[in-house]
């Protein structure tokens, strides 16, 4: 391409973009393509048990402390820019009304969703890089152990079991955190907080953001797994998959965050 | 020679963008010989290995294992095809998740959790047989050094008496006398159960004791094979060269 016509730029321009857009879909195309090989294998046997129970250990272990910490901070945090807002209404009611729904549709959901993503999609892309550029990988195939049904499939069902457990913990831990600060610095009443927190607090919101946790679960498996599998390059290719599982697993997240709320309120 | 080749390459050929590592590789292998392979690093002797086992698809020619062509085969059918193999891959390859013992019995148990006496006895059996005592039975990988993991990697090669064993330089990084244990080791494989191996390897003592026939490959093709007798009077300027590790010559 040269710059001696007019178009030239613009063209070069277009054909940036296109070039973009194609490795994205590629991209995109290429992540499907292994969660359908994953859902396909995984389903039909050899299942390995073992390794479901090891990874849901890991997880849960791994991440409900900060999972409890987040909840119970943000909660707080919650009621306490509620009242400082809502003092000018009836901040009596609003204040557990507005941490409820907050936390069990919004807030409980994706903090779990982020935090675990933060440290499970890493791991999962570092242990699945390292096997690959070490040849682990290649080893298993030639022990006659699919690595899909052996490695990922029990590491994305762990984790869509594990989400909504988690988020279920925050939820809970979250509308205490709201509570203490209510009744312990806000000075609301004890009884009535929790009266109005029980009136505001619906089923369906809580089958909402257990259905959320499932679909965080699986693009947080998903993702550490898929750019784990593709690392290549030794230690730096190990580190750049960690990264790049992190960063699609948020954005993933937080899109699906929204086109699930825009679906279920809009 | 029987009328099937164990193993028989043709035309097979792999290029990794325009790195053309195997550029036309043909070879048949007997059924109970054992091999070796030489040739610079990076001339493309464990690519040509992972073809064979499918881990690497080649672009162009096809792969015979007791007469059949594997080249094209469904994931399923070449599980199948690979119970007849073993290897010892170049790193080692140990699943550093698990113990020395579980390493070992892996080809038995394929990630389940079988009887654990029963593999460890196993486990022990064929450590024994690669110079290792039962004191690394429980120890991860990462806390052995680095001889130690490539014959435990070597042990869980041979522990399912494989009936094809390719060795990715097995006396790499071991001392000497080591190295002759695991050179006798390779020899009582194919002398003693008729196995077939195939053994990448830069050590022309080994290749000299454990070898039946050598085999050369050089920019993509195998340049010579012949007679390990043979190999110090090929007549042949690039294997002259190599076998006699001069910078001068050919090979540059
Ligand atoms: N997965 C891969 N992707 C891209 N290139 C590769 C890959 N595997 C091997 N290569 C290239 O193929 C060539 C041959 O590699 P190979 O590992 O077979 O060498 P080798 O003969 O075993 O060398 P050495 O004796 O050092 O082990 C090298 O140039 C390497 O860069
Ligand atoms: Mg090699």
């Amino acid at each position: 391409m040269t710059n001696s016509s007019p178009a030239g730029p613009i063209i070069a321009l277009f054909a940036a973009i296109g070039r973009i857009a194609v490795g994205w879909l590629a991209a995109v195309g290429r992540t499907a393509l292994f969660g359908v090989q994953t859902l396909r294998r995984g389903l039909t046997p050899p299942y390995y048990p073992n390794k479901l129970f090891e990874q849901l250990a890991h997880i849960g272990w791994f991440s409900l402390p900060v999972v409890g910490l987040t909840a119970v901070f943000t909660g707080a945090a919650l009621a306490q820019q509620t009242f400082t807002a809502g003092t000018r209404f009836n901040a009596t009611s609003t204040v557990p009304a507005i941490v409820v729904i907050g936390i069990v549709r919004e807030l409980g959901p994706v903090l779990v969703g982020l935090m675990v993503a933060g440290r499970v999609s890493s791991a999962m892309a570092a242990e699945l890089g390292t096997m690959r550029v070490t040849e682990q990988l290649d080893a298993l195939t030639t022990l006659r152990t699919d690595p899909y049904r052996y490695l990922i499939a029990p590491r994305l069902l762990a984790c869509v079991i594990a989400l909504p457990l988690m988020v279920l913990v925050a939820n809970a831990i979250g509308i205490f955190g709201g509570y203490l600060i209510a009744v312990y610095k806000l000075g609301f009443n004890a009884t009535g907080y929790l009266r109005v927190t029980r009136q505001f607090l619906e089923w369906s919101d809580f089958g909402m953001a257990l259905v959320k946790a499932g679909v965080f679960g699986f693009f947080i498996a998903l993702m550490g797994c898929y750019h784990g599998f593709r690392a290549g390059g030794g230690a730096a290719g190990v580190g750049e998959a960690t990264r790049d599982a992190v960063v699609s697993a948020f954005i993933l997240i937080l899109v699906s965050n929204l086109l699930i709320t825009v679906m279920a309120f809009g | 020679m029987s009328a099937v080749p164990k193993i028989e390459l043709d035309g097979l050929s792999k290029a990794f963008g325009a790195n053309r590592v195997l550029d036309g590789v043909s070879l048949a292998i007997a059924p109970g010989e054992s091999l070796t392979v030489i040739g610079q690093s990076g001339s493309g002797k464990s690519v040509m290995l992972k073809c064979i086992l499918g881990l690497i698809r080649p672009d162009a020619g096809s792969i015979r294992i007791d007469g059949e062509d594997i080249t094209r085969l469904s994931e399923r059918d070449m599980a199948r095809v690979r119970a007849k193999f073993g290897m010892l891959f170049q790193g080692g390859a140990l699943f550093d998740s698990l113990p020395v013992w579980r390493n070992v019995t892996f080809a038995l148990t394929r990630g389940r959790n079988r009887s654990a006496a029963r593999m460890k006895a196993i486990a022990e059996e064929n450590l024994e047989k690669v110079g290792l005592g039962r004191q690394v039975l429980n120890l991860r990988p990462s806390e052995l050094s680095g001889g130690m993991q490539k014959r435990v990697a070597l042990a869980r090669a041979i522990a399912p008496r494989p009936e094809i064993i390719f060795f990715d330089e097995p006396t790499t990084g071991l001392d000497p006398i080591r190295a002759d244990v695991i050179n006798d080791l390779i020899t009582s494989l194919v002398e003693d159960l008729g196995a077939t191996a195939v053994t990448i390897t830069h050590d022309m003592a080994s290749a000299r004791k454990i070898a039946h026939r050598v085999a050369m490959l050089y920019q993509g093709e195998i340049i010579w094979c012949g007679p390990r007798d043979q190999l110090y009077e090929s007549g042949n300027p690039y294997v002259d060269q190599f076998v006699q590790g001069r910078a001068d010559g050919p090979i540059r």
